[in-house]
């Protein structure tokens, strides 16, 4: 009763508010949101010669279509240069380790952070916040120079170099490492939240830190570390530095996105195929956000609004 | 017959690297399994210590290694030459501080700092509260959200075209910028080449992607704000205006700061825009490109990491006020 009362109110406020002008104003602020996206989208499926003499509105007049751009750069390589598909599936290979490892570790140390009882957990937490501090670039220098010649103090090797240089692996750990301060971060605040009752009640039931990870905390979380897999998987996805730096300019294991900046330095002329590259590059993560809006947003707000 | 051997190698390394990243997650699954199995096997006394090894550990000793210890390096090495090899004291600072093309870059990051997260908040303050007053808000709020599915690489060829210069008068244009110059009776000019316009157009870039993100959490914000204080102001007969500025904007003013202070932690670290757009040519760099350019170009790890060590200490500020924001609210709790 008194919900629905509430409920009233807030449709009176509401409707009191909303302004057909401040409606007409959003919605062409998001027609000019969408424009360059979409003219890139259109000039993907024109004819080369079209693209290159006309502008892309000029389709409205004179409509002319093809997916031959799509079907060139996808899969026709060029000399050494593979086709673009090749780098997809290496952006994949990236993405998906890339983003189950940190979860993990992050679900891990979010959980003993929350509900271990242990000296100096508060300095561990706003410490991991703090992280955030360093900027990736503090951290490419040495960490190329770790995964390439290991740590030698002297003439001692305290770690081998492992030769894991010109493979994913260290793309992999680079990703775990940059991303684990957020990830921890989000999935605390979750996790903390869990009813410490629920949790006491598993405790005199004689679950062991373990069982309470495995039969209550995890499957609790799915929300949270969907939240966080999206972030993640976008990041890594849209993700040009950390690959550039850490995929030491080999074809073989280069994402998506190397690649495309690759060919707007060198090819920056041929539209008909930038266009199509950067439409499938863009394809997959637009579709995952459309897909997992909420969730996204969910996590957007517990990482900069808290409270 | 040679093209149809290229598409079978193709096909057949594809093949090979999804079989590796399989195994990959299959091997990382059967690890922490084993490694939960044998520990919920041993004694109470010793699962005391074990939880801190399997739980705690891997994250701390990803951060030291990661972080933690990099960073220190990178101070380091920005106080020795090139190489690393010998102390050269102050002079990578020196370096960065006098060099004319290095003081341009500082200048440039500058107007990055102040422009694009002012422009970003405003923008996205304007919709949240354009959108509030909306009936039906979803498609219009996802539009402009959007963008921040969509990386800096693939906003940065978008918006190039946009910018695109048709140099021979006789053809058309084919950049939009350009034809809506021309159309107002402007004589288009290549953009991307003017200093210091092409440094606003690649903010105009950023911008397109983060006021989607400050419109979300602002959006949020205004939903959180009580109705009673709403409706009290509307008693009161305040107008729209004054409403927004006198009610609205206080009671959010906490997570405009926030929002503030994440996108200039971002704009001073943006790297994938210049690198795609002008490559930090036409005086359009700024610290991290030029740290990148430094390091892995150049391969002076003493002046990139002076460099590194400078987006550092532009970061702390802002990094500090949000730790404690937090505990604050935290301590409120």
């Amino acid at each position: 009763m008194a919900k629905a009362i509430k409920q009233g109110k807030v449709e009176t406020v509401k409707s009191h508010l909303s302004s057909p002008w401040a409606s007409f104003v959003a919605i062409l602020v998001a027609v000019l949101w969408t424009i360059p996206t979409f003219g890139l989208f259109v000039t993907s499926l024109r004819p080369q010669t079209g693209i290159n003499s006309s502008g892309w509105w000029t389709v409205l007049t004179k409509p002319e279509f093809t997916i031959e751009n799509y079907s060139r750069v996808l899969f026709e390589g060029r000399g050494a240069t593979p086709p673009l598909s090749q780098y997809f599936v290496n952006t994949f290979a990236i993405v998906i380790p890339s983003t189950i490892i940190p979860i993990t570790i992050a679900i891990f140390a979010a959980y003993a952070i929350a509900w271990f009882d242990f000296k100096g957990r508060n300095f561990i937490f706003f410490g991991i916040f703090a992280l955030q501090v360093i900027p990736l670039q503090m951290s490419l220098i040495p960490l190329l120079q770790l995964f390439s010649g290991g740590l030698h103090i002297g003439s001692v090797t305290v770690i081998p170099s492992f030769g894991i240089t010109g493979t994913f692996i260290p793309i992999w750990l680079a990703h775990t490492m940059f991303g684990l301060p957020l990830a921890i971060f989000l999935l605390h605040n979750f996790i903390a939240q869990l009813p410490r009752e629920l949790m006491e009640a598993a405790r005199v039931d004689g679950a062991d830190y373990f069982k309470l990870f495995r039969q209550i905390v995890l499957p609790l979380s799915i929300p949270a570390v969907a939240s966080f897999a999206i972030f993640q998987f976008l990041w890594v996805w849209n993700d040009l530095l950390v690959a550039l730096t850490f995929g030491g300019g080999k074809r073989e294991i280069a994402p998506l996105m190397v690649r495309l900046a690759e060919m707007t330095g060198t090819r920056g002329g041929d539209w008909e195929l930038l266009t199509a590259g950067a439409f499938v590059s863009i394809l997959v993560p637009v579709a995952v956000f459309f897909a997992l809006q909420r969730y996204f947003v969910r996590g957007l707000l517990a990482g900069s609004v808290k409270g | 017959m040679l093209e149809l051997a290229a598409r079978q190698s193709q096909l057949e390394q594809a093949a090979s690297k999804l079989t590796g990243l399989v195994i990959t997650v299959i091997v990382f699954a059967m690890v922490v399994s084993l490694a939960f199995y044998l520990a919920e096997r041993t004694s109470e006394r010793v699962q005391r210590y074990v939880k801190y090894f399997l739980f705690l550990a891997p994250a701390l000793i990803f951060l030291f290694i990661g972080l933690i210890a990099p960073a220190i390096r990178t101070l380091y090495l920005s106080f020795r030459d090139a190489r690393g090899d010998n102390f050269v004291g102050l002079e990578n600072y020196i370096w960065a501080f006098t060099q004319p093309e290095i003081l341009q870059i500082l200048r440039s990051t500058g107007i990055w700092m102040v422009v694009a997260p002012i422009a970003s908040t405003a923008l996205g303050l304007t919709i949240a509260v354009l959108t509030d007053r909306m009936k039906r808000p979803g498609l219009v709020k996802s539009l402009i959200f959007m963008p921040m599915a969509i990386s800096f690489v693939g906003a940065g060829i978008i918006w190039k075209f946009v910018y695109q210069f048709q140099p021979n008068e006789r053809v058309a244009e084919i950049g939009l910028l350009s034809q809506i110059a021309e159309w107002l009776g402007f004589v288009p000019t290549n953009w991307i080449l003017t200093a210091p316009l092409n440094t606003f157009l690649l903010i105009v870039v950023f911008v397109w992607i983060q006021t989607g993100f400050a419109m979300v959490i602002l959006s949020a914000a205004i939903k959180a704000i009580p109705e009673e204080i709403l409706e009290a102001s509307m008693l009161d007969g305040a107008s729209g205006w004054k409403r927004f500025g006198k009610v609205t904007v206080p009671m959010i003013r906490g997570t405009i700061i926030v929002v503030l202070s994440t996108i200039t932690i971002g704009a001073l670290k943006v790297f994938d825009i210049i690198r795609t757009m002008t490559g930090g040519n036409f005086k359009t760099s700024v610290i991290a490109n030029e740290m990148y350019n430094q390091s892995f170009r150049a391969l002076n790890y003493g002046t990139g990491s002076a460099l590194a060590i400078i987006l550092f200490l532009g970061v702390i500020p802002l990094v500090a006020y949000n730790v404690i924001h937090l505990r604050r609210e935290r301590s409120e709790r």
